[in-house]
């Protein structure tokens, strides 16, 4: 039996099965929690699941804390050799209604990897905007008006978060790397106790781009700084990748329909210019230059 | 072994001797005690392989018995008032997936405005979640309750969450004497938990899934079934505990002195008590007073009590909590469970947020309604004047 079977219900060009079926090259058989999200719907519907791994879904904030409670009966149970516990969150169950969930396992150090699926607002739902959506994005809840040039504030650091937390092992990833992806899951489980991974996946119906656009606007987000792909180790920055000719953020926001606006809005440039300024401050704090 | 012990320790004690493997917690006044007393426990390496785990909030602590219970570990928690009401997303959810969680209530009244005396408030607004919940008039009853719980709950025909509810400080901070169960006795009672599934490698299952139109109503009406199924079990385990123990609790519900009586009396938790003893001495005045102890309230033992006061005239259900634009959530099912009767039902709402409930208050209600001095329905008892301003 497959880990993550086909007959699943994402759409063409969708980042989340990149993502898991990679996720799980790295892990092997183990123990999943997942939040409500785009990934519970599409995967595990009664009769239907996509699931070849144990596999719970309870509600939308807390997956942190139900695989929390699945590594800790499998300690009291002595069981622990059955496999790793991995939790599967979108960015909204991250960093928005379950974050205090999250926190809690990250300050208990409960020996969990944590992925965090980053589509960048609620896409299961119609693309409403998360902590994790990027500034100027146009959802239906930060919608683009007269006034108002999408979403205005910037997105959530939960890298830093999780840093700050102590998590063993954090890093960001994206759907256009897989096989990075699946090397940096095997890596995070050389850590014994929390980890986080957040993983860039397209929503081809959120950001309005064609399923074959899919990983070339994944790939843009990393080649223009915008979504630095970063490793840590007990707190030490020890690997990130690098980027040659870094491109201007505007050929990453130009495909997107999520940011068409940008290009016509009396603020557009403003937030462009903002955009490309996290781009650059990111290059310079993580040395993305090459 | 007779001891003297609070009603915290009662709980903890009886807990430990269950063989949980995951407790987890948040504290809250005044379920505290509890948790602490099971956290000391843990610390002295009383608990054998369990796991007890201080949690984020109380929805961070049912959460993490989801993920426990789903993996086919014994699971428990206690909470209480805002507390409980924090866990109530993931009960419900606990209670459709089937997962026996067993959990102490330490009754406590809701907010606004804050207070944290007792009154039945928050567990009776969990009343629809598929959780089984039983009352208990003493600390005894309430450290005989913790294994038969366990018991009832992961029962194959159930695989239900549980509630026993407790009156916070009334019970659980009050010194009674226990006869404290030995080790022996409650692994002869309860065997270790047995999940008929459990999410392992060995075998994947897929637990929560959604469901459509097309399945959704048979989850729900399994969990309804499941509840029915659990009249049986339940009275079942009140029986052997009968036996093994010594001590008879009785049914879901105990009459006493209802054959003949023209009014009887209805009360839950620590009023049980008094209320009993008020009848009593009406009794030997010569008033045809009956008692109904009402033990089990989820599922709502209505035959039980129908049959109860087939004689009766009127009943009294002393409620400590409030269904706002509705009779009271006991009256209503005691209601619904004589409606072919011509009884009418009388509903002093006594005792909210902690306020007192002496004896000659119990008295005077039920002398009231004896002289037709009330008329039916809801109505305060024990409530000062006050008048609301409407600006």
């Amino acid at each position: 039996m497959k880990l993550f079977g086909s007959g699943h219900g994402a759409c063409p060009g969708c980042g989340l099965p990149i993502a898991v079926k990679s996720v799980l090259e790295g892990t092997g058989p183990c123990f999943v929690a997942n939040a409500t999200g785009c990934l519970e719907i599409i995967s595990s519907q009664y009769g239907k699941s996509a699931w070849g791994v144990p596999y719970i879904h309870s509600v939308f904030e807390n997956s942190a804390a139900v695989a929390a409670g699945i590594e800790a009966a499998l300690k009291a149970l002595g069981r622990k050799d059955e496999g790793p516990v991995v939790v599967f969150a979108g960015d909204g169950a991250t960093a928005d209604i379950g974050i205090g969930c999250l926190s809690g396992m990250f300050d208990r150090g409960h020996d969990v990897l944590y992925v965090c699926l980053d589509n960048e607002a609620y896409q299961n739902t119609g693309n409403q905007q998360s902590g994790l959506t990027p500034p100027g994005s146009n959802t239906t809840t930060t919608p683009a008006g007269k006034v108002l040039p999408g979403k205005v504030k910037p997105k959530k650091d939960m890298v830093s978060i999780a840093l700050a937390h102590k998590a063993r092992y954090v890093a960001t990833a994206s759907v256009a790397f897989p096989r990075d992806i699946t090397r940096k899951a095997k890596r995070a489980l050389e850590f014994e106790g929390p980890k986080y991974l957040q993983i860039h996946s397209v929503c081809v119906t959120g950001w309005g781009i064609a399923g074959k656009q899919a990983i070339p606007v994944a790939r843009l987000a990393v080649e223009t700084a915008l979504y630095p792909l970063v490793e840590y180790e007990d707190g030490q920055l020890v690997r990130v990748r690098k980027i040659k000719d870094r491109k201007p953020v505007e050929e990453y926001l130009k495909p997107q329909r999520r940011f068409r606006h940008l290009f016509k809005h009396p603020k557009g440039k403003e937030v462009i210019a903002e955009l490309q300024r996290i781009a650059d401050e990111n290059a310079k704090k993580y040395g993305l230059d090459e | 072994m007779m001891r003297v012990v609070r009603g915290f320790y009662a709980v903890a004690h009886s807990v430990k001797l269950c063989r949980p493997d995951v407790i987890c917690a948040y504290p809250i006044t005044p379920q505290s005690e509890i948790v602490e007393n099971i956290a000391q426990m843990y610390a002295n390496g009383e608990l054998g392989n369990c796991e007890y785990i201080t949690a984020e909030s109380e929805f961070g602590a049912a959460s993490i018995l989801v993920g426990a219970s789903a993996t086919g570990a014994r699971t428990y928690t206690a909470t209480c008032s805002q507390g409980l009401i924090l866990m109530s997303e993931v009960l419900w959810c606990a209670a459709g997936m089937r997962l026996p969680i067993v959990l102490t209530i330490a009754n406590r009244s809701l907010s606004a405005p804050l207070s944290i005396w007792n009154d039945h408030q928050d567990s009776m607004a969990m009343r629809d979640a598929g959780i089984i919940q039983m009352y208990v008039e003493n600390n005894q009853e309430v450290h005989d309750m913790m294994p038969q719980a366990f018991k009832i709950a992961e029962n194959h025909k159930v695989m239900l969450p549980m509630m026993v509810c407790m009156d916070g400080y009334k019970l659980t901070h009050a010194y009674e004497p226990v006869d404290l169960l030995s080790q022996e006795m409650v692994d002869e009672f309860l065997p270790p938990y047995d999940p008929p599934v459990k999410m392992t490698t060995k075998e994947p299952y897929t637990f929560g899934s959604y469901a459509t139109p097309a399945s959704y109503m048979e989850f729900r009406a399994a969990v309804y079934r499941a509840m029915d199924r659990s009249r049986k079990v339940i009275e079942d385990v009140y029986k052997e505990w009968a036996e093994v123990s010594g001590r008879d609790w009785g049914g879901h519900i105990v009459a006493e002195n209802c054959e003949d009586a023209d009014v009887c009396v209805m009360a839950m938790g620590s009023l049980v008590g008094l209320a009993r003893e008020v009848t009593k001495e009406m009794r030997d005045e010569g008033k045809k007073v009956g008692f109904i102890k009402i033990r089990t309230f989820r599922p709502f033992p209505a035959k039980e009590i129908a049959k109860a006061v087939d004689n009766a005239e009127k009943v009294i259900v002393f409620e400590r909590s409030l269904s706002m634009g509705s009779d009271a959530p006991v009256t209503l099912d005691v209601k619904s469970a004589i409606h072919k009767k011509a009884i009418d039902v009388y509903s002093p709402v006594v005792g909210l947020g902690g306020r007192d409930v002496p004896h000659k208050l119990v008295k005077s209600v039920v002398e009231e309604v004896m002289e037709n001095r009330v008329e039916p329905g809801t109505y305060f008892r024990g409530l000062k004047d006050c008048e609301e301003v409407i600006v």
